[in-house]
């Protein structure tokens, strides 16, 4: 399905591009992606470095497993499918708790590592586990807490109050996880695929 | 006050776990290397995905298609009451984070940030993170192909946070 998305993506800008834009930007638009991409990239090489470092310390002094412990009632709940004590709940849970608290370049690589420990109970590599389309849709309808990014863009381009939208925002986002999280559970059940865990 | 207490969050959170870590006698400067020995092969399993998603993105708007799209749905946005200066920030925000940042900055600067359409889009941006980037990095990382019905929930997972900004902020403010 993201093939056929990608696919057409390209094909209509390029196609719109030639026929009603311009020819030179098109092409500056696609040689500025690929520059940036590695700019971005040597960003993440940094940054995660920070954070999966900290994330080894806090598993080899077992604080992932309190973490992990403290959360486990809503995680079970969330995700049925993983079993107890598995590694997935730890780097979920480190996950969550990074994207509540507004730090988004560290929830990045704990997601990654939590797809990681999910993956390694997948009955079949290549098609998506309830818990990792749960897990997916629960980051990326945003549950952080405060919108620290959003505050310091307001307050840098001249807002007297920039905090003030705050509450408004956690309402959205509340919202917007809940609807993700129930039409997973819905559309889990529509979707079943005989054993998918190990 | 917001300001300075999320720059003090990370700090903060190394001194903490760093102490724990003592706490619990462990290899502290080992482990951290140890870990960040990873970053690097985990961004190169991301780059190939990442530049996949950020060139398409990078077309979708250098051609001009998605203002494009915006123009010419603009009669029905006007019918719901849908702000035609947010649209743009609406559509980009499941696509593209830098892209949503790129838009969110441009419609602050055209509304101040305190005006309603700054409050709604600040709000929008907010309610919901980037889908498909998301989706695409990290199911590619791990090598999944069949998403079945993770795209569907995260799209109305986004479209409910976008109605939910809009409607939320005209009740407000």
């Amino acid at each position: 399905m993201i093939n056929k998305l990608w696919f057409y993506m390209i094909v209509a800008s390029i196609i719109y591009g030639i026929f009603f834009g311009d020819a030179k930007l098109l092409t500056e638009g696609i040689l500025e992606a690929s520059k940036n991409t590695v700019e971005l990239s040597i960003q993440f090489i940094g940054v995660w470095a920070l954070w999966l470092g900290l994330m080894e310390i806090i598993k080899e002094s077992k604080l992932i497993d309190k973490i992990a412990r403290l959360l486990y009632p809503l995680l079970k709940l969330l995700f049925p499918e993983i079993p107890k004590g598995d590694n997935a709940f730890g780097a979920i849970a480190l996950n969550l708790s990074a994207n509540i608290l507004g730090l988004g370049n560290a929830a990045t690589p704990f997601g990654l590592q939590a797809m990681n420990e999910m993956q390694k109970l997948n009955n079949d590599k290549e098609v998506a586990m309830d818990s990792m389309c749960m897990f997916l849709v629960i980051n990326t309808s945003s549950v952080q807490l405060i919108p620290i990014t959003v505050i310091a863009i307001r307050s840098s381009l001249g807002s007297n109050n920039p905090t003030s939208t705050v509450l408004v925002t956690l309402i959205a986002t509340s919202i917007s996880t809940l609807v993700g999280v129930t039409s997973s559970i819905v559309l889990k059940k529509r979707n079943r695929i005989k054993g998918s865990v190990k | 006050m917001m300001d300075y207490i999320s720059s003090l969050m990370i700090p903060l959170m190394i001194l903490l776990i760093l102490l724990y870590g003592k706490f619990k006698r462990i290899n502290m400067y080992e482990a951290f290397a140890k870990g960040a020995k990873n970053s690097l092969s985990i961004v190169q399993s991301v780059f190939p995905h990442l530049i996949t998603m950020l060139i398409a993105i990078g077309l979708f708007r250098s051609s001009g298609l998605l203002d494009f799209i915006i123009e010419g749905l603009s009669p029905i946005l006007k019918f719901v009451h849908f702000p035609k200066e947010v649209f743009p920030l609406a559509i980009m925000r499941p696509i593209s984070g830098s892209g949503s940042m790129a838009i969110l900055t441009d419609i602050l600067i055209n509304n101040h940030p305190d005006s309603f359409i700054g409050k709604m889009a600040s709000t929008m941006m907010g309610s919901t993170e980037t889908t498909f980037y998301v989706l695409a990095l990290y199911f590619g990382s791990v090598g999944i192909k069949k998403y079945r019905y993770a795209v569907k929930s995260a799209l109305l997972a986004d479209l409910s946070g976008i109605i939910a900004s809009i409607v939320l902020c005209y009740i407000v403010f």
